[in-house]
């Protein structure tokens, strides 16, 4: 009796767990797959499910010079900022993962405060000293600015990279009469370079994304697509921007199945 | 046998690697906060008055205060909305096989790389009025008229909740992987029910993940500025906006360094609270 009683409430407490997460996971996929329908209609309209289908917002795009240029843009500054991350934060990472010291650890956490501060107040901050140096904004500031915020991600990566490093193979390189140049090159590197490259791509998709630093840094001349993308929708809801989230979808889809393979990123992340 | 001390050396590398970066930091990144705070303590634009005018202006002023305990309390209910949603997603990702696990990570993943603008819009697009919702509703009967989904508060934090789920859930399933699972059998076996060991033993053993995941999303929540805006739309204002119509659009840099100042100091508030709740949490834990 007792035991019938259990199953059932066993069964119960399975069936609305269970519920709630396929609803939660609905809910996160859901958005993504709309717009990939939505992008597709033949109308003028966001309407779903859309009238007709057609590939006409996509010609539309690929005629939307502005856009492209907006592109550039932003794939030239997250380049820089990911290359300018990349050589700071191994470095800096190498320095404080195995140091217990108290310096290493307020290091780590002046690392990681981008993470949590409002980055729209450090994008105020870092234009108001830029104008007081004299510094006009311009493509520099704001890979600087980016770089910044993007850091933390490679930082974190390697160094929860090298946390992973067995001591002892760094020992026994020595031992074998390695120099310590010689046992980073050919032990080392190796052996962190999917955390690095894990932290790169999440410093490079921020940067890409950014629009809080970018809304001060950037000048005049240079547009950014999130920037555009999201000054177009205050204005009117053009399906162009569809087509162009689209890309976008797929692209980040590409990424991270390569990602995946490349450095195992689900299990980076989950752990 | 002299090679004790060497192998200390050999595994670890000096503190001087981390000197660019802390230079860089300290120059792009201490420096304009000093200057952020420099400012916001002067009452003239040309920072030549000391005073807490700034300051005084915000805390009296009704419509400011109004705009931060809206920010704060936004904050809260996406952060909840995440919880209540993620934590099922990571107890479901303990109970099946490696192959599923792999895919309920990808899809909780997709979204923290996804363009916030883009998953945003695709809000736009499921509230609209002629959205995914009403069209629905309307073609169900249920409603005769669409209904106004988008630019509400219910619009903003479904749509947060979602843009910062995998800012919940990530940490969620890592403290739940970290559970032994023989707790929950002997739980069970000892008469325990399925929901008595759910709140009674996994929830509490997992504190440290729910308070770590709370903090991220709440931080990201009451930040996230585009999502805001967009969804919000002009009716309502908040803490980040406030501070960009202020410094961009009046120009009033004393007035939204001052907005700046309070509202790290609000986000580190939260965030410190929460890291002590989770010192204890651990604690608790451990015993």
């Amino acid at each position: 009796m007792s035991g019938r009683k259990r199953t059932l409430e066993a069964i119960s407490f399975e069936f609305v767990m269970t519920v709630i997460a396929i609803i939660a996971l609905v809910i996160i996929i859901a958005p993504s797959l709309v717009v990939l329908i939505v992008s597709f209609t033949s109308g003028f309209s966001l309407r779903f499910p859309p009238p007709g289908y057609s590939l006409r917002w996509y010609a539309e795009l690929w005629n939307a010079w502005q856009l492209h240029f907006a592109a550039k843009n932003s794939l030239i500054v997250a380049l820089w900022a990911t290359g300018l991350s990349i050589v700071l934060g191994v470095a800096a990472a190498l320095a404080i993962s195995r140091s217990q010291t108290l310096s290493a650890r307020l290091l780590d956490s002046l690392f990681m405060s981008p993470l949590v501060l409002p980055a729209l107040a450090f994008g105020l901050a870092a234009l108001m000293l830029f104008s007081l140096v004299g510094l006009p904004v311009s493509p520099l500031t704001l890979v600087i600015g980016h770089t910044v915020v993007c850091v933390p991600y490679v930082v974190r990566n390697t160094v929860a990279a090298l946390a992973q490093l067995e001591p002892t193979l760094l020992e026994s390189s020595a031992v074998l009469g390695a120099s310590r140049l010689y046992t980073f090159r050919r032990i080392v590197l190796p052996l962190i370079r999917p955390g690095i490259i894990a932290g790169a791509f999440i410093a490079f998709m921020s940067s890409f994304d950014n629009v809080p630093v970018s809304l001060f840094l950037r000048d005049a001349a240079t547009d950014m697509l999130p920037i555009r993308m999201w000054q177009d929708l205050e204005g009117k809801l053009d399906v162009t921007i569809a087509a162009l989230s689209s890309v976008l979808i797929i692209a980040t889809v590409l990424l991270v199945a390569v990602m995946e393979r490349v450095t195992g990123l689900s299990r980076r992340l989950a752990n | 046998m002299g090679t004790a001390p060497a192998s200390r050396d050999v595994t670890s590398y000096g503190m001087g690697l981390a000197a660019p970066l802390a230079l860089f930091f300290l120059v792009f990144f201490v420096a304009p906060l000093l200057q952020l705070l420099w400012l916001s303590l002067h009452n003239d634009t040309a920072g030549l008055h000391w005073g807490l005018g700034q300051y005084l202006h915000f805390l009296t002023d009704p419509f400011s205060l109004s705009v931060l305990g809206s920010t704060l309390l936004l904050g809260a209910e996406v952060t909840a909305v995440c919880l209540v949603l993620g934590f099922p997603i990571a107890w479901l990702y303990q109970r099946v096989g490696p192959r599923l696990q792999t895919i309920i990570i990808l899809i909780v993943l997709l979204p923290l790389l996804t363009s916030v603008v883009v998953r945003t819009f695709a809000w736009i697009v499921i509230l609209g009025r002629q959205g995914i919702i009403n069209a629905t509703l309307q073609s169900l009967g249920i409603v005769d008229t669409p209904l106004k989904l988008l630019y509400t508060q219910f619009g903003v934090v479904i749509a947060l909740a979602q843009v910062q789920m995998p800012l919940m859930t990530l940490p969620l399933i890592t403290a739940l992987g970290r559970i032994d699972p023989n707790l929950d059998d002997a739980s069970c076996s000892l008469g325990a029910g399925s929901w008595r060991t759910f709140f009674r033993i996994v929830l509490p053993l997992s504190l440290p993940g729910v308070i770590a995941g709370c903090t991220l999303t709440y931080a990201a929540a009451i930040t996230a500025f585009i999502t805001q805006s967009l969804i919000g739309g002009g009716q309502m204002l908040f803490m980040p906006m406030y501070l960009y119509q202020q410094a961009s659009t009046l120009q009033n840099w004393p007035f939204a360094s001052a907005i700046s100042i309070i509202f790290l100091l609000a986000v580190l508030a939260v965030v410190s609270v929460f890291t002590t709740l989770g010192r204890m949490s651990r604690g608790y834990g451990g015993a």
